[in-house]
């Protein structure tokens, strides 16, 4: 029963995978070549609900197969099949996203996870961003890489997402997603602020902006 | 339409093998490591790929035609919309163009309605796209995303349905030459690409727009677009023209065809990208196959529905 049961979570999972596969024809782009053993935290920007899946859909199978999105208790724990997908198939880590009432410590969970050998897909902006541009990043992050000072973080940029599926919207449309993997960075026992102002150039740095686009002109 | 068409797709074949033989001895002389080649050769194989699968919508006959062409452009309409700005506030109207239009305009083209065909992007698509949008009360860069996703419409959508369109086209005494105009504007259109590119290979020293399109040639333009005119006027026997009427449309649709590829390039070059995707192995994305393509054809498409329907 258990072993059907997987089978069955392991299909949705693949399912799902192509699924946003065939909307979005994704492309990954790894500037550093992936790793598929150990414990990593891929932290990506965050503007639709599909962004996990489209992380998900671009790795390696070898990552695919390991790798735990964290997600936010209240909104994945609702419904019939959201606790369902987050549990079985997807494997969430499910944290509590309110500062009172916790009994217990989200960065202790994620670690656990880590020194389980698995990798975790964080968005450390917290919550889905409506604007253009890139928001400060909870300290969630820092606290994690603190306890953790040995795991890489490896910034991910998702670009389109957010228009294939935008914040208050459920249906996508099919346009062409790109996600791209920059060089890992580490803690360095730099302070709170220093170490995110890091995370979030490095992957401010994977944008495709104009201008930088501008700079790519032969 | 089989029938009709298997005598220019049994050339189309035979020149196919032919390039196959020069790609592989050209591979054979100057090895496997020359980047030239490999991409000449990669885009000989895709070429096997895309006439076989137009021979596949042939014999499927028009809803065949209509289905190819509606993934034509629903890959070529997500292609540029993929790399235009547009913000949440149009996401609705995106939707509109994918679900509504897009199939709309092609089974209007199933069912032969010209008088809707010709105007609903035009003029309901042009009108309600900005309202949709408007409606989400986001007005940053307002005029601009319309702009861009009604131009999406209208390059994507409704220029390049006119190539199916031309079945519904009933000229006196050619009833059933519908098939034979579409081979004779593709073959026309893609062969001016094809010889641009071959003698701007082989020939080719001055750029005609170094700012666009660094390149185009002006040794690969006017060989290119002359010795497919001349091809176009070779193969009047298959259509309703005269020689000298099969060598001017040809002309003309070369010259159109010129300047879509000059036009999507400049969009291409302003949003620092060289091809619109990675879909076609050598050639890049489905836009860059078919911007020659969709200038051509609803050029084609009104020349031939004014002069001899």
């Amino acid at each position: 029963m258990n072993t059907l049961s997987r089978i069955v979570e392991l299909s949705l999972a693949e399912l799902i995978c192509g699924f946003v596969r065939a909307l979005t024809s994704v492309r990954a782009t790894w500037i550093v070549p992936p790793r598929p053993r150990g414990a990593r935290v891929y932290f990506a920007n965050h503007a639709s609900h599909a962004d996990f899946t489209l992380i998900w859909a671009s790795l390696p199978l070898a990552i695919r197969s390991k790798v735990r999105p964290v997600a936010a208790r209240d909104y994945w724990e609702s419904g019939i099949l959201r606790p369902y997908l987050a549990r079985k198939v997807f494997r969430a880590v499910l944290i509590d996203r309110g500062r009172l009432q916790r009994d217990h410590n989200p960065v202790e969970a994620m670690a656990a996870v880590l020194e389980a050998g698995e990798p975790l897909i964080v968005f450390p902006e917290g919550t889905r961003n409506t604007q253009d541009d890139l928001q400060p990043f909870k300290s969630g992050l820092f606290h994690l890489a603190e306890r953790c000072p040995t795991v890489e973080f490896v910034p991910v940029w998702i670009e389109n997402m957010a228009r294939v599926m935008p914040k208050g919207s459920f249906v996508p449309i099919p346009l062409l997603c790109s996600v791209t993997y920059g060089p890992p960075i580490a803690f360095d026992g730099s302070s709170k602020q220093d170490f995110l102002e890091k995370a979030r150039a490095a992957l401010l740095a994977l944008k495709p902006d104009d201008e930088s686009r501008e700079g790519n002109r032969k | 339409m089989i029938p009709q068409v298997l005598p220019l797709f049994t050339g189309i074949f035979g020149v196919l093998l032919l390039a196959s033989l020069i790609g592989a001895s050209l591979r054979w002389k100057l090895g496997p490591g020359n980047s030239v080649v490999g991409n000449l050769n990669a885009r000989i194989i895709a070429w096997w790929w895309m006439v076989g699968l137009l021979l596949g919508a042939f014999s499927l006959g028009k809803a065949g035609l209509v289905l190819l062409f509606l993934f034509v452009s629903f890959q070529g309409l997500r292609e540029f919309l993929s790399l235009t700005y547009t913000r949440r506030g149009d996401h609705r109207a995106l939707v509109g163009l994918f679900f509504i239009l897009l199939p709309l305009q092609y089974w209007l083209v199933y069912s032969n309605w010209y008088g809707l065909f010709s105007i609903l992007i035009p003029v309901y698509g042009f009108l309600l796209l900005p309202t949709v949008s408007v409606l989400s009360q986001d007005s940053t860069r307002f005029l601009e995303r319309t702009s861009k996703v009604q131009w999406g419409a209208m390059l994507a959508i409704y220029c390049l349905s006119h190539v199916p369109a031309l079945l519904n086209l009933r000229i006196p005494g050619h009833e059933e030459a519908g098939p034979l105009l579409v081979v004779f504007l593709m073959l026309v259109v893609q062969g001016s690409d094809v010889l641009q590119y071959v003698w701007g290979k082989l020939f080719g020293r001055h750029r005609v727009s170094p700012e666009i399109s660094p390149s185009k040639t002006w040794e690969g333009l006017i060989g290119g677009v002359l010795s497919s005119s001349a091809l176009g006027a070779a193969l009047h026997g298959f259509t309703p023209f005269l020689w000298w009427q099969a060598g001017l449309i040809a002309l003309i649709i070369n010259l159109m065809g010129f300047f879509g590829g000059l036009v999507l390039s400049a969009i291409k070059r302003d949003r620092g990208v060289k091809d619109w995707g990675d879909l076609i192995e050598g050639h890049g994305g489905m836009l860059d196959r078919v911007d020659s393509l969709s200038f051509a054809a609803p050029i084609f498409f009104h020349v031939i529905r004014f002069w001899w329907t």
